[in-house]
């Protein structure tokens, strides 16, 4: 059996499957499905320092292999999310990573100061990359300048032994530059992907089919793009581990990202169709990395990389599935 | 008046599907699934996985559970009633006795029960009739008299009128264009309804505008209204945030709440039915979707 053991930085965990950021809310709810101390760790939605309504209705369009949201980040704001939320997770023994939003600077920086001291907090993931913002055009995830600002204030902030992991948006023309400013403003780790900004019309109504207009795409459809992103950003950046993310739904999509650089993945969207997904993915890849002769997830971890001769393939394995 | 029934955890199964059924537009199903059936109340409904294993529609359809046998011949099943109006669910109808179903249930909240002994009017619109009929079981279990009021555009889409008739006795039955009962909606049966048995309680469950006049109704009569709403969900579990809608809090503030796990069953004078669809200013959180400052760095 492989070692499933894995690492973000100095975040250690028994095995690499996390629950993605918005898709799991605090934990509370999957929990009735498998025991959430059983994940490598669990990704909370992102909060920010008020309470926070989130956008009208409708927020949800199903899409090809995948869905469109627009909540807004409603959330209770990070004083009643540590005294519940973070609380009730540390109460089941979870590896927490708080994930935290702002609307500029300093509120990520208050945030992380909220959060300094705290040990149920194992990792900061901070989303700059939510495309349900007011101004979309200004997501800081799009701007190599606002990212690294906001990267190295939460640093400077966050507790010395917590990670920081910088989410990133796939909406951009080069995502290993924000990736660089982020490493350079002394990111610990990237978190790859966030939604693809889309639309969907209704050609009932003839208009938007989201309250919100606009809306992140999630699921199987964008995992391309997320592999794509995790392959680039390890290239680009190899000495910073990756949270991967974009349309897990099986223990072969998740080693598609760890042979791609991936130290861990988060299970997302998936979650709403199969709540107990999390735990099943975590068997498969297991079972998957078994039959491919590898050890552990350590050695899986940015395989296909490597040059053809040094890339060993079990004698058993068929060309892939179709 | 009304006491929470004790509310047992959703379960995820596989269950084989024991029996379809064409009924007028729709299309009821009965599913193996002791699990969901175990913890079934009046009022919950099910998740249900469309399209097979690597299916392109990743979302679950959701659906009012009709009924569960805990016991006897048909032990450990679900009812429920499907409308094809779209992808998933034209998946769904086309299933077989035989074939395997994947199943979250059951979820959401029930309909309150009555503490003790009371006449209630049940008001479904199309298939929304569906949950009351267990309800009508439990109330009158309970000692309640229960009258109906069913209604929908036309026959075809009525669902329960005999199962109703078999419950209860009292049913008024109405179509839009008079193919089946009286000519109206259930809206214009429903004042009097209310008045005839003298009701202390109205429960209905259909399209959102009917709940909306049914609760308007109840409350010029100075009753209550439980109703259960059909509002579009990701999850149902309550992880996604998406089926969220307007309702005050028994402290006077008014959040978006989620209709899977908050509901599907409100008091229908709490939600803010002309706000659906709207961010009201007042709102807990928002004012912090506009903050001055929002989105600059």
């Amino acid at each position: 059996m492989a070692d499933m053991s894995t690492s973000l930085a100095w975040f250690r965990m028994p095995n690499p499957v996390l629950t993605a950021s918005g898709c799991a809310a605090a934990g509370r709810e999957l929990h009735q499905f498998f025991d959430v101390a059983q994940l490598g760790g669990v990704v909370t939605k992102s909060v920010m320092s008020r309470p926070r309504s989130g956008r009208a209705t409708p927020r949800m369009a199903e899409t090809p292999s995948g869905m469109l949201n627009s909540i807004g980040l409603q959330g209770p704001g990070i004083e009643a999310f540590i005294d519940n939320d973070l609380a009730w997770l540390a109460k089941q023994g979870a590896r927490t990573v708080v994930s935290i939003a702002g609307g500029h600077t300093d509120e990520y920086v208050e945030l992380t100061r909220r959060l300094r001291g705290n040990p149920a907090v194992y990792a900061i993931e901070v989303n700059i990359s939510c495309p349900n913002v007011e101004n979309r055009g200004q997501v800081f995830a799009c701007d190599v300048v606002a990212s690294s600002r906001v990267i190295g204030a939460v640093r400077r902030a966050a507790d010395p032994a917590v990670p920081v992991l910088a989410k990133l948006s796939p909406d951009v023309t080069d995502i290993t530059l924000i990736a660089r400013a982020c490493a350079d403003a002394g990111a610990d780790g990237f978190s790859l992907i966030n939604t693809l900004l889309g639309m969907v019309i209704d050609t009932d109504t003839l208009a938007p089919a989201l309250g919100g207009g606009t809306g992140g795409l999630s699921g199987p459809a964008i995992r391309p793009v997320a592999v794509r992103c995790v392959w680039q950003v390890k290239q680009a950046v190899p000495h910073l581990p990756i949270l991967g993310m974009g349309g897990i739904r099986s223990g072969l999509d998740a080693l598609q990202f760890i042979l791609a650089g991936a130290s861990a993945v988060s299970v997302g969207t998936a979650v709403f169709g199969d709540p107990s997904a999390p735990m099943r993915i975590l068997a498969e890849l297991e079972q998957a990395l078994d039959e491919r002769g590898f050890a552990s997830v350590a050695d899986a971890i940015g395989y296909a990389h490597r040059p053809p001769a040094e890339r060993l393939v079990p004698a058993a394995a068929a060309p892939a599935a179709r | 008046m009304t006491s929470e029934p004790e509310v047992v955890g959703p379960v995820q199964e596989r269950g084989e599907i024991f029996d379809v059924q064409r009924v007028g537009a729709y299309t009821q199903f009965t599913v193996v699934a002791p699990g969901v059936a175990a913890g079934f109340r009046p009022g919950q409904f099910v998740a249900v996985a469309v399209g097979g294993e690597n299916s392109a529609m990743v979302l679950r359809r959701a659906f009012a559970l009709s009924g569960a046998t805990r016991g006897g011949a048909f032990a450990g099943t679900v009812q429920f009633v499907v409308a094809a109006h779209g992808p998933g669910t034209r998946w769904l109808v086309q299933r077989s006795a035989g074939e395997m179903l994947d199943l979250v249930g059951p979820l959401g909240n029930p309909f309150p029960l009555p503490s003790a002994p009371t006449r209630a009017v049940l008001v479904g619109g199309g298939y929304g009739s569906a949950p009351l009929l267990a309800l009508a079981s439990a109330l009158l279990e309970g000692g309640s008299s229960v009258e109906f009021v069913l209604g929908a555009a036309t026959a075809a889409r009525l669902f329960g009128e005999l199962a109703a008739r078999r419950a209860v006795g009292s049913v008024t039955v109405l179509t839009e264009d008079g193919t089946a009962g009286e000519r109206g909606r259930v809206t214009d049966a429903l004042p009097g309804a209310i008045e005839r048995v003298g009701a202390e309680v109205v429960y209905a469950c259909g399209p959102m505008a009917m709940l909306r006049a049914v609760g308007e109704i109840a409350s010029e009569a100075a009753i209550t209204a439980q109703v259960a709403v059909e509002e579009s969900m990701a999850c149902g579990i309550g992880v996604c945030m998406t089926c969220v809608l307007p309702v005050r809090g028994t402290d006077g503030q008014s959040r978006f709440v989620r209709s899977c796990v908050d509901g599907p069953v409100f008091d229908a004078a709490r939600v803010r039915w002309q706000d659906v669809g709207r961010l009201p200013a007042d709102l807990v959180g928002a004012e912090a979707m506009s903050v001055p400052g929002q989105g600059r760095h």
